[in-house]
């Protein structure tokens, strides 16, 4: 079924009874070409993508849980592309553009609204390093605006410019970032890739991998075994849980992170910004609550749920930068389980065991990357080459010396 | 979390710095390996084992990440200095027990040496 407003005026005859389900409840296979382990929003893609522009549909994505019901349903939807490094700039805007056109190729209204991400700056040495941010972007096909602090002002004047210790001297703008209705991603590509003959499992924990002499040939699941020339893990957040079971080891160390949503109210920030003093941004959704977030909190955890420190630090940083939502209540709070990589990276990969393929270490980024993830997943799958634009995301860059750093940070997770 | 410091009682995390898994302690001593393990093919002309750098990779990227009890290094940057190592639960936050890291790594030292 096609979505478009004659089926809405058409449905509206018949009472909206003659709706069907977006993606069907199939029961598993005893063999696929390729199983997506893990079905959020890039397993989801990945098989949207390989389906639609590889032609492979012998797919099945197998979800522990039910779809979407991962990060993809916990993070603060914030689409962009501003990176600095050569790795990272052309691949992150190829998803931007990807999300410009995604609509109209899941035919499913996943809300993209490109109202722009402004990265606030407070020094001149700040500047200095947006300015080089900007002109990387610029070089890597992006689009990027610098502002002096009257041309924020002209977009927000609600901020605190006066603000002794932080003061707001401009912003680094990218007019084509924005947010996009994350539930909707999920259920958009699941219900395209359905509709190009994948099979979605839903409530199918995959065990464990069925390995001999260095081949992968399937899982074991809680639904029974399924054979597989090719399995793909995706399922950042608990990838090494995960691929502990085939007894490797990963560059990964999971962290949570949380995020606040506040009560609703009118129009106050058409954007999304950031502050650059502390760890702090802001969007609103359209129903009106405001939507912000942190950093990480800065130990291992699988707990999803977070500490207080970093709720206070959090809004510490918000009431510098804007003063007035003070007295705005917090609605909702909670805590998602990110992958953390060590040079804050991701990796979209083989393994040393072949028929077994790694995505992940996404860190607090990998939404964004949903498109470009899914579509480069893809292109490793079905042709066993990397993605020209994920070259540089591979699992052993660093014995080769080949981090991926935008931060500089160093091998360590927390700081990234 | 509360981190219940062996010298100075019972401290608010948000005073510490943390620095991951306390396997960490155990830097890979190529040379010495050289020698217990047997050369894997050739030796450096630094003295150090063929596979040292795959060792200091291992070492330095890549992690257990366990879900459940593991132990960490945490360093009390807003208190006294010290390095401890934490047995804490990554799914609970629990934490078990609490050593300083300096006893730990002497303990090892000894356990070393008697082997």
């Amino acid at each position: 079924m096609r979505y478009n407003a004659l089926q809405i005026l058409v449905q509206a005859f018949r009472r909206n009874q003659g709706w069907e389900r977006a993606w069907r409840d199939p029961e598993p296979q005893p063999y696929y070409d390729i199983l997506i382990v893990g079905g959020g929003g890039h397993g989801l893609a990945t098989a949207h993508y390989l389906a639609k522009v590889y032609g492979i549909s012998n797919v099945a994505v197998l979800e522990k849980g039910w779809i979407g019901s991962g990060n993809v349903g916990r993070n603060t939807t914030i689409i962009r592309s501003n990176y600095l490094l050569p790795g990272n700039g052309p691949f992150y805007e190829f998803s931007l553009k990807l999300w410009e056109s995604l609509e109209q190729d899941l035919n499913f209204n996943a809300m993209v609204s490109q109202r722009g991400i402004l990265n606030l700056f407070h020094s001149d040495a700040q500047r200095d390093a947006f300015v080089r941010r900007g002109n990387a972007m610029l070089l890597a096909g992006a689009d990027a605006v610098l502002l002096d602090a009257s041309g924020v002002a002209k977009m927000y004047p609600q901020l605190d410019y006066e603000n002794a210790r932080f003061p707001i001297k401009g912003g680094l703008l990218q007019p084509r970032g924005g947010t996009v209705r994350h539930d909707a991603v999920a259920w958009g590509y699941a219900r395209s890739a359905d509709q190009h003959g994948v099979d979605i499992i839903q409530n199918c924990e995959v065990k464990g991998f069925t390995i001999e002499n260095g081949v992968c040939s399937g899982v074991e699941t809680s639904r029974g075994p399924i054979k597989a020339s090719k399995i793909a893990v995706c399922v950042a957040g608990s990838s090494s849980r995960v691929m502990a079971a085939a007894g490797l080891r990963l560059p990964i160390e999971s962290h949570v992170l949380q995020a606040f949503v506040s009560e609703g109210l009118k129009p106050l920030i058409p954007g999304v910004i950031t502050f650059g003093a502390g760890h702090f941004y802001i969007s609103q959704s359209d129903k009106g609550g405001l939507v912000f977030g942190g950093d990480i909190d800065g130990y291992n955890s699988y707990a999803q749920r977070g500490g207080l420190a970093v709720v206070e630090d959090v809004c510490e940083g918000g009431m510098a930068l804007m003063p007035m939502i003070g007295r705005a209540r917090l609605l909702r709070m909670w805590g998602g389980i990110m992958d953390m990589s060590m040079d804050g990276s991701p990796f979209i990969d083989k393994t040393s065991i072949d028929g077994l393929y790694f995505n992940g270490g996404w860190c607090y980024g990998g939404f964004k990357a949903t498109p470009a993830s899914g579509r480069c997943y893809a292109h490793l799958l079905a042709t066993n080459e990397p993605h020209p634009l994920a070259g540089a995301y591979r699992l052993d860059r660093f014995l080769h010396g080949r981090m991926i750093d935008e931060k500089g940070a160093g091998a360590q997770p927390n700081l990234h | 979390m509360i981190i219940d410091h062996p010298l100075l009682g019972p401290r608010d995390a948000s005073e510490f710095t943390y620095l991951g898994d306390a396997a960490l302690l155990d830097r890979p001593d190529t040379a010495l390996l050289d020698f217990a393990d047997g050369a894997d093919g050739a030796d450096r002309a630094d003295g150090a084992a063929a596979n040292a750098i795959r060792q200091f990779h291992d070492y330095l990227y890549l992690r257990d990440n366990i879900a459940g009890q593991t132990r960490e290094l945490w360093f009390h940057e807003a208190g006294d200095g010290s390095w401890l190592v934490v047995t804490r639960d990554t799914v609970t936050h629990e934490i078990a027990k609490v050593e300083m890291a300096r006893d730990v790594a002497l303990a090892k030292k000894h356990n070393d040496e008697a082997k």
